[in-house]
């Protein structure tokens, strides 16, 4: 046991914890993680004689490295993805896809520009004018099911010679590959709650000297309760931060860091999606690969990837630059999937699963400091998606084998894992790579959005095609700013408000009420392929909570939330763990959480500068699928 | 007293993923399942909790979990499950696939535990579930237990309470929500657990750490199993049917709704 003597800066009283040592504490097991242990652990399978491998805190055995993952499986991942699977491919020269569950070559790419059957999106002029010339040059352009099909896309959204995947699949053949030498352990359904910050005592600043697990046998808000279990500490000389988008370490290291100057995560977007059995008489062809927009908002992008065995995911993108607070996903993907190109191959399909995840899509402008003493950066929380090529599993992973050749670097030179050192390696490297080049070329490709959605779309091409030399300029608002709030200004618009909150009366949420009162058709339930948002938590293994951990979304101060009118939170909420209460408080079931994180960046109420009224701390449990 | 207590206790497939038979080149099988996860099969997993709880309070016991399965789902589960109770892990690999002859299974399961180094027969209970959410059928348990030559057997256990005099007496399951209450004069004994009445531990790193040091050992070490060639051939293989119909309703007088389920139930 040790007393813990670090600044805790929570002002709570500290109470007595395990403690272990290591040499590498690791948080989070996703495509990031996965590329840093495998690099890490080939190099010490080829030469496990070699002194550099050889543990500090265990001596006269290799390496103790320890990772933890909040996810109760390392197959529990989300994410069906197309990846051109550069940097994978460099890891597994020999991969064949054959291996991985769910893994094909990608065989065919279309992007499609889906029309509006219904008349319920919410289209600018201009794009209502090129909806109407591509209808009235129908036979010419071969508009087919309300889509046209682009005959040419850009070289930089090509994933040409790459993979579709599940993450939770990759995750698990990764993950099996990296356990059986016995030099890590991956330690799932643990979440990490806080890095471990020490006084620098070479200079000004703090640096981490490990992590702390979350506490157990607490109630809703944290309080010790029976059978309680402080979360131990994890002190290593380096720890690797992999907790995706918004993990709480990533989180408390922003914070007490600070980022670096001009940066901010400002652009989101939340990725929905089900995995549907296509029909025996399916015509899609394993591999094939279809990316969407225009509908069901122009803002709306979407996807279609086909695994083996007749699975596909389908689903779609809602950006934070969606202005309207209505962002009802999961029935936008309903509506999604029956659109008339993606439904005559849908429709006798069946269900699998669903999941749904947030996406930090700042892409380098939510960059934070990549490395300081005591610890590295790595994957989508350090700023590695590319958001012009759509790509984030392989810039993942390749900022993870990146950092372990420089640990390697570092281990084998017996230098320390100092700010400077780790600079001079893994960053360096990074620096130096395709990643960063692809990164800079879409820094501000997305800029035009802000703007509106064809000014985006312009702005894509125009910095996709320079390789970034061309942008469009445009300030990009902090996320909350970007939710646009209700406007019922029109007798229509007063008109459809009030049909809402007739429904809302009756037990609709009001975001659900609005899209029916805007045109949006009512859906049909199947049973099969259309099933309430409560029966898609049952499927494909379930939402699952442990007991006995507190909840991880807080409301900082409740009474902010009595007064908001918007509640984008409860619209965006993937998995209705979000509700109303009483009070217009908005009520959180753990039991329920899928851990998408949307609430915490569709959150319109601010506490202080950059700080919403949402809290995301660490929480145990979530997704069951595997096929996600 | 001290007690040796072995628990069999299978990797199974999440009883919450979408399970599908199938016939595949070798027989009966899962569909996609070397892709779902795994999971200790849950009444064996009971057993286990209830196992770790009489160790501690019986000093000098020691605890050995023996489980089939393929290698590396047994890897990833112990990863959950070495971080909830202390154990010594005996691990037998094995293909993937739950349709294995219960005899076969057994021979194999009473092989590895007569290996154990250090068993004594004399301190033995032999735990594991009474149920399966495996393809199993029911009765592998038993089996083991009689290849060992062990008589005294109890099944659908919910508790166990060790008397001073080395005696110990069970409480089995019975119809109409009552115990049989036995007591059995001195180990060896198999106990085919119900539920128990222990919750799931929490999970605890150190205990991982600590199980680490002979669970990897024996993965990397798991022998083979050989299973006999009994001649056993599925005809059909199906999962259980069910049904979903979910309606929204506000407001509704909880007799009301249980009147409902009644009536739904009753119309099946």
């Amino acid at each position: 046991m040790s007393q813990i003597d670090e600044i805790s800066g929570s002002g709570a009283p500290e109470i007595e914890r395990q403690s272990i040592e290591a040499d590498i504490a690791c948080v989070g097991f996703g495509p990031a993680m996965g590329g840093f242990l495998t690099a890490l652990n080939r190099a010490w399978i080829e030469n496990p004689a070699d002194p550099a491998f050889e543990s500090k805190v265990a001596p006269g055995l290799p390496l103790q490295v320890l990772c933890y993952e909040r996810a109760d499986d390392i197959a529990a991942g989300v994410s069906g993805v197309v990846t051109a699977a550069r940097g994978i491919r460099a890891s597994f020269p020999d991969l064949n896809p054959a291996d991985i569950p769910m893994a094909a070559p990608v065989t065919s790419e279309r992007i499609l520009y889906l029309l509006d059957p219904i008349g319920a999106s919410r289209r600018p002029l201009s794009l209502r004018i090129a909806d109407r010339v591509l209808h009235a040059l129908n036979g010419t352009l071969g508009v087919r099911n309300h889509a046209y099909d682009l005959p040419w896309a850009p070289r930089f959204l090509h994933k040409t010679g790459g993979l579709v995947m599940s993450i939770g699949q990759f995750n698990q053949w990764v993950g099996t590959q990296i356990m059986a030498s016995g030099m890590v352990q991956i330690w799932p359904a643990m979440p990490v709650s806080q890095p471990l910050f020490a006084e620098n005592a070479n200079r000004t600043g703090d640096q981490v000297v490990g992590i702390r697990l979350t506490d157990q046998g607490v109630d809703k808000l944290g309080a010790a309760s029976p059978g309680f279990v402080a979360g131990m500490d994890v002190r290593a000389s380096l720890t690797v931060v992999g907790d995706g988008p918004f993990g709480p370490v990533g989180q408390a290291i922003d914070k007490r860091m600070g980022m670096p100057s001009g940066r901010d995560k400002r652009e989101w977007a939340l990725g929905m999606k089900f995995v549907i059995e296509l029909p025996a008489e399916t015509t899609l062809e394993t591999g094939t690969v279809w990316h969407t927009f225009g509908y069901p908002e122009p803002e709306i992008f979407g996807f279609l990837y086909v695994h083996p065995d007749r699975l596909a995911s389908v689903g779609i993108f809602i950006p934070s630059w969606l202005g309207d607070p209505n962002r009802t996903v999961y029935r936008y993907l309903q509506h999604f999937i029956q659109h008339p190109a993606l439904w005559r191959h849908l429709k006798a399909g069946t269900l699998r699963s669903w999941g749904a995840k947030s996406l930090d899509e700042s892409g380098q402008h939510g960059e934070p400091f990549l490395v300081g003493d005591g610890y590295a950066r790595i994957g989508e929380g350090s700023g590695s998606t590319n958001m012009l090529a759509g790509s984030g599993v392989d810039e993942a992973w390749t900022t993870g084998v990146q950092l372990a050749e420089g640990v390697i670097e570092l281990l084998r030179k017996k230098r320390s894992f100092t700010q400077e050192n780790l600079a001079a390696t893994y960053e360096a490297r990074r620096r130096a790579s395709w990643v960063e080049r692809n990164a800079r070329n879409a820094i501000n490709a997305r800029n035009g959005f802000h703007i509106g959605f064809v000014p985006g779309l312009i702005g894509m091409a125009l910095a996709g095609m320079t390789e970034g030399t061309f942008s469009l300029g445009a300030k990009t608002p902090r996320t909350h700013e970007q939710i646009k709030k209700r406007r019922a200004k029109t007798p229509k618009e007063l008109k459809r408000h009030e049909a809402a909150m007739v429904a809302v009366e009756d037990g609709r949420p009001l975001h659900e009420a609005l899209m029916s009162a805007r045109g949006w058709p009512e859906i049909e339930f199947d049973g099969k392929l259309l099933i309430s948002q409560q029966d898609a938590l049952l499927m494909g293994g379930k939402v699952q909570a442990m007991p006995g951990f507190a909840d991880h979304v807080i409301f900082r101060d409740a009474g902010l939330c009595i007064y908001c009118d918007d509640k984008t939170c409860i619209a965006m909420c993937s998995g209705q763990a979000l509700t109303l209460g009483n009070e217009g408080i908005p009520l959180f079931e753990r039991e329920k959480c899928v851990h998408c994180g949307g609430c915490l960046w569709n959150c319109t109420q601010t506490v202080a500068e950059g700080l919403t009224n949402i809290d995301f701390r660490a929480g145990a449990g979530g997704f069951h699928s595997a096929e996600n | 007293m001290s007690l040796h207590i072995v628990v069999c206790a299978g990797i199974v497939p999440d009883p919450l993923q979408t399970l599908e038979p199938i016939v595949g080149p070798k027989g009966p099988a899962l569909k996609n399942e070397i892709m779902l996860p795994g999971v200790l099969d849950p009444w064996a997993a009971s057993a286990l909790y209830e196992a770790a709880n009489l160790v501690a309070k019986n000093s000098g016991s020691k605890l050995w979990l023996v489980s089939l399965g393929p290698k590396t789902k047994l890897q990833q589960v112990m990863m959950t499950i070495a971080q909830k109770v202390s154990f010594e892990l005996v691990a037998i690999d094995s293909p993937t696939g739950g349709f294995a002859d219960a005899q076969s299974t057994a021979a194999v399961l009473a092989g590895a535990i007569s290996a154990i180094p250090g068993l004594e027969r004399d301190k033995l209970l032999l735990f594991g579930g009474w149920e399966s959410a495996s393809r199993g059928a029911g009765v592998t348990l038993q089996v083991v237990g009689e290849s060992l030559g062990i008589i005294n057997q109890f099944m659908g256990v919910d508790q166990i309470e060790m008397h001073e005099d080395g005696t110990f007496e069970v409480l089995e399951r019975v119809e109409g929500g009552k115990h049989q209450v036995s007591v059995c004069a001195a180990p060896p004994a198999v106990l085919g657990w119900a539920t128990g009445n222990l919750p799931e531990p929490r999970n605890n790193p150190q205990i991982g750490m600590a199980n680490m040091r002979t669970v990897m050992p024996s993965l990397q070490n798991a022998k083979t199993a050989v299973f006999a060639d009994c001649g056993l051939q599925y005809i059909s293989a199906t999962l259980p049917g069910q049904q979903r119909q979910t309606r929204v309703v506000k407001d509704m007088a909880p007799d009301a709704i249980a009147e409902e389920l009644a009536e739904w139930i009753g119309a099946e």
